[in-house]
C-alpha cells in the first residue's frame, strides 16, 4: 500500500513536470503578452519598455525563465498576477471556493438524478419509458452545454416574469448586487447553472448506469441469489446495484477534467465570480502566471482523483489489489 | 473461422454449386451485408443519416439555397426577426442568420471532420504499435497516453490557440479553420488508443497472426493487412462518437472567442456575441446552437446504429 502510494507519487510528479514544461514553453512563446499593453503607448520609452520587460524577467531565454519559476514554485512562490499584481495563488484561493461550491451541487444533483434512472431503465429494458430515457440521454449528450445555458437564460431570465416583477431567476453572479449576503440568494442565483451542468452530465451518466446494471443482471451470482429464495428487492438492491455501482465511481473521477471544462462554459455565461471565468480572463490577457497556477492545480486534482478512485476502488470491490 | 473479414474487402461467398438448396439452407451472406441489414432495423440510426445527408447537402451547395452573401452587412435591416426573407432572421449586423447557418456548417463539419482524422490516425497508430509490440514500447506509450489524460483539456485548448493565433503564421492565419482542428485532434487521440491497442492484444494471440509471423512477414505486413482490417470496426465506432465530440468542442472555442475568428462564421462563433442581444433578438442565439445540436445527435444516433451493426458477435447469431 505504502509502496503503491509513494510510486504513484512519483509518477505523478514526473507527470506534472512534463505537463508544467509543455504548457510553459507554449505560454512563453506567445508573442506580446502582457507587454502589448506598453508597446503602443506613447508616454512609454525605449528605455521604460526595456526596463520593464527586465523587470518582468521575459529578457531570459525561456528554459533559465522556466526554471525560475520552478525555483520559486518550490518555495511555494506562484508569481505575481500582471494584470492585479496581487500573488496567483491568492487570485485562486478567493475564486475556488466559488467553483467547487458550484461543482459540488452539480455533480450531487447529476448522480442524483442518473443513478435512479438508469437503475430504472435497465430493470424495464425496452419497455417505453426505457426508450424515452435512453433517447432523451442521447439528446443530452448532444446538447452543447452552453447554449444551453443560453436558453435557460432565454427562457428564465428574460421571457418569464417573477410574479412580483423583474426576471423569475436570476442569470449571472453569485448575489444581488447592493444586498447582504442571505442563503435564499445564493440558491436562487445558483439555480441555473446548476441546471445547466447537472442535466447535460446526468445525460451521459445515465447511459453508462444502465448498461453497467444491465451487465450485472445477467450475472451468476444474481442468478444464484434469486435461486436460493431472496425477495428480488433484496436481489437487486444488495447483489445487483452494489456491483454496479463500481465503475461509475470510476467515471466520476476520470470525468473530472470535462466538468473543470464545464466551469468555463458556466462561469462565463452565468458571470460566476470561480476558476474557470478567471481563467478565461487571464488567457484574454495572457497573464502567464495566473494561466500556469491554474492549469498545474486542475492537472494535480485530475491526477489525484484518479489516485483516489483506484484506492476507492480497492475499499469496495475486494477482487481488486493495487500492484 | 478464426479471422473475421473487414467490412470493406469482404465479399459474399460463392454458394457450393453441387448441392441443391434446400429450403433451410440461408442465403450466405458477407460481414458487410449483415452489417448493413441490422443498420437498417436500427430506426433512429436511419433517421439520423437522413438527418445529417440533408444538412449535408444543404451545407455543401449553400449558394444554391440562399440569395444572400454570409458576410456583407446591411446595416439598416439588423435584427430583423425571422420572416418570409429572412428564414432564421438576421444577425447585429443585418447579415441574414439561413446564409450564415449553412456556410458556418461548412467550417463547423470541416473542423469536425479534420480534427477526428487526426484522432483517429494518431490513436491506431499508437494503439497498433502499443498493442503488438508490447515490452518497452507499450510502457512508454501507454505513460504518454496516461500524460496527455491528465490535462485539462479545454484549459489547454485555449492556451493553445491563443498560441496560435498570436503566432500570426503565414499558414494559420485568423478565419482560417485547420490549425483549431489540428489542435482539437491532437488532444482527443487517447480513447482510440486504449481502444485500439486492446483489440490489437488480443488479435496478436489469434492463430492466423500467429500463422503470418510464422511464414515471415514483416511486422509492417502483419499490422497493416492482418491485425488493421479486424480493428477496423472499433474504429469506425469511435470515429463516429470523435466526430461528434469534435464539433462540440469547436463550437464550444469559438463560443468562448478562442476558436475559429470572425468575420468567417461557424456555429460556435455565430453564438459568441448573443448573449447581449437576447432581450431583443433571441433568434440570433437560438438556430446556430440548433444547428449544432440538431447535427450532433444525428451523429450520436448513426455511431449508435453502427455499435450495433458491427458488432461481430451480434452479426454471428442474425
Amino acid at each position: 500500500m505504502a509502496e503503491y502510494l509513494l510510486r504513484r507519487f512519483l509518477q505523478a510528479v514526473f507527470t506534472l513536470l512534463i505537463i508544467s514544461m509543455i504548457i510553459f514553453g507554449l505560454i512563453s512563446a506567445v508573442p506580446g503578452g502582457i507587454m502589448n499593453a506598453y508597446e503602443d503607448n506613447p508616454d512609454i520609452t525605449k528605455e521604460d519598455y526595456a526596463r520593464l520587460r527586465a523587470k518582468y524577467g521575459l529578457d531570459d531565454p525561456v528554459p533559465v525563465r522556466y526554471v525560475k519559476w520552478l525555483g520559486n514554485l518550490a518555495q511555494g512562490d506562484w508569481g505575481n498576477s500582471f494584470v492585479s499584481k496581487r500573488p496567483a495563488i491568492e487570485e485562486i484561493g478567493d475564486r475556488l471556493p466559488n467553483t467547487l461550491l458550484l461543482m459540488g451541487v452539480s455533480l450531487f444533483f447529476t448522480l442524483a438524478i442518473a443513478i435512479p434512472l438508469g437503475i430504472y431503465s435497465a430493470l424495464k429494458q425496452y419497455s417505453v419509458i426505457d426508450l424515452v430515457l435512453t433517447t432523451l440521454a442521447l439528446a443530452g449528450q448532444s446538447l452543447p452545454v452552453f447554449w444551453f445555458g443560453l436558453l435557460l437564460i432565454i427562457v428564465f431570465s428574460v421571457s418569464l416574469q417573477a410574479p412580483g416583477g423583474g426576471p423569475l431567476l436570476p442569470g449571472s453572479g453569485m448575489r444581488t448586487p447592493g444586498e447582504a449576503f442571505n442563503l435564499w440568494d445564493l440558491i436562487r442565483h445558483m439555480i441555473l447553472p446548476v441546471t445547466m451542468l447537472s442535466l447535460v452530465s446526468a445525460a451521459g451518466y445515465m447511459r453508462y448506469m444502465r448498461a453497467s446494471m444491465l451487465e450485472v443482471i445477467h450475472k451468476d451470482y444474481v442468478r444464484t441469489a434469486r435461486g436460493k429464495g431472496l425477495p428480488e428487492n433484496l436481489v437487486m438492491t444488495r447483489h445487483a446495484l452494489r456491483n454496479a455501482l463500481i465503475p461509475i465511481i470510476t467515471l466520476v473521477g476520470l470525468d473530472l477534467p470535462y466538468l473543470f471544462g464545464g466551469a468555463i462554459f458556466t462561469e462565463t455565461i452565468f458571470a460566476w465570480p470561480g476558476i474557470g471565468r478567471l481563467f478565461f480572463d487571464a488567457a484574454l490577457k495572457t497573464d502567464y502566471p495566473v494561466l500556469m497556477a491554474v492549469l498545474m492545480i486542475f492537472s494535480a486534482l485530475i491526477i489525484v482523483s484518479s489516485v483516489l478512485v483506484d484506492l476507492i476502488y480497492t475499499a469496495i470491490d475486494p477482487r481488486i489489489t493495487l500492484s | 473461422m478464426t479471422e473475421k473479414s473487414s467490412p470493406q474487402s469482404s465479399s459474399a461467398p460463392a454458394s457450393s454449386k453441387n448441392s441443391a438448396p434446400s429450403k433451410l439452407e440461408q442465403k450466405p451472406r458477407s460481414f458487410g451485408q449483415l452489417a448493413l441489414r441490422q443498420f437498417l432495423q436500427h430506426r433512429m440510426a436511419v433517421v439520423g443519416l437522413a438527418i445529417l445527408l440533408v444538412i449535408l447537402i444543404l451545407v455543401i451547395f449553400a449558394p444554391l439555397f440562399t440569395q444572400y452573401s454570409p458576410t456583407d452587412m446591411v446595416l439598416r435591416d439588423r435584427f430583423q426577426p425571422p420572416s418570409a426573407s429572412h428564414w432564421f432572421g438576421t444577425d447585429d449586423l443585418g447579415r441574414d442568420m439561413w446564409t450564415r447557418v449553412w456556410y458556418g456548417g461548412r467550417i463547423s463539419l470541416s473542423v469536425g471532420l479534420l480534427s477526428m482524422a487526426t484522432a483517429i490516425a494518431i490513436g491506431t497508430l499508437i494503439g497498433l504499435i502499443s498493442g503488438f509490440f508490447g515490452g518497452w514500447s507499450d510502457a512508454i506509450l501507454m505513460r504518454i497516453t496516461e500524460i496527455f489524460l491528465s490535462i485539462p483539456r479545454l484549459f489547454v485548448l485555449i492556451v493553445l490557440t491563443t498560441f496560435l493565433r498570436k503566432l500570426d503564421l503565414p499558414w494559420a492565419r485568423a478565419g482560417s479553420f485547420w490549425p483549431i482542428a489540428l489542435v482539437i485532434g491532437v488532444l482527443a487521440w487517447m480513447t482510440v488508443a486504449r481502444l485500439v491497442r486492446g483489440d490489437t492484444m488480443s488479435l496478436r494471440q489469434q492463430e492466423f497472426v500467429q500463422a503470418a509471423v510464422m511464414i515471415g512477414a514483416s511486422n509492417r505486413r502483419i499490422l497493416f493487412r492482418h491485425i488493421l482490417p479486424n480493428v477496423t470496426s472499433s474504429i469506425i465506432v469511435a470515429a463516429t462518437l470523435g466526430l461528434a465530440g469534435a464539433i462540440i468542442t469547436e463550437s464550444g472555442l469559438s463560443y468562448l472567442g478562442f476558436g475559429v475568428q470572425l468575420p468567417t462564421p461557424t456555429w460556435g462563433n455565430m453564438l459568441s456575441n448573443t448573449q447581449n442581444q437576447m432581450t431583443t433578438a433571441p433568434w440570433t442565439a437560438i438556430f446556430p446552437g440548433m444547428m449544432i445540436f440538431i447535427t450532433v445527435i444525428a451523429i450520436n444516433f448513426i455511431g449508435d446504429g453502427l455499435r450495433d451493426a458491427l458488432d461481430p458477435y451480434r452479426v454471428e447469431r442474425g
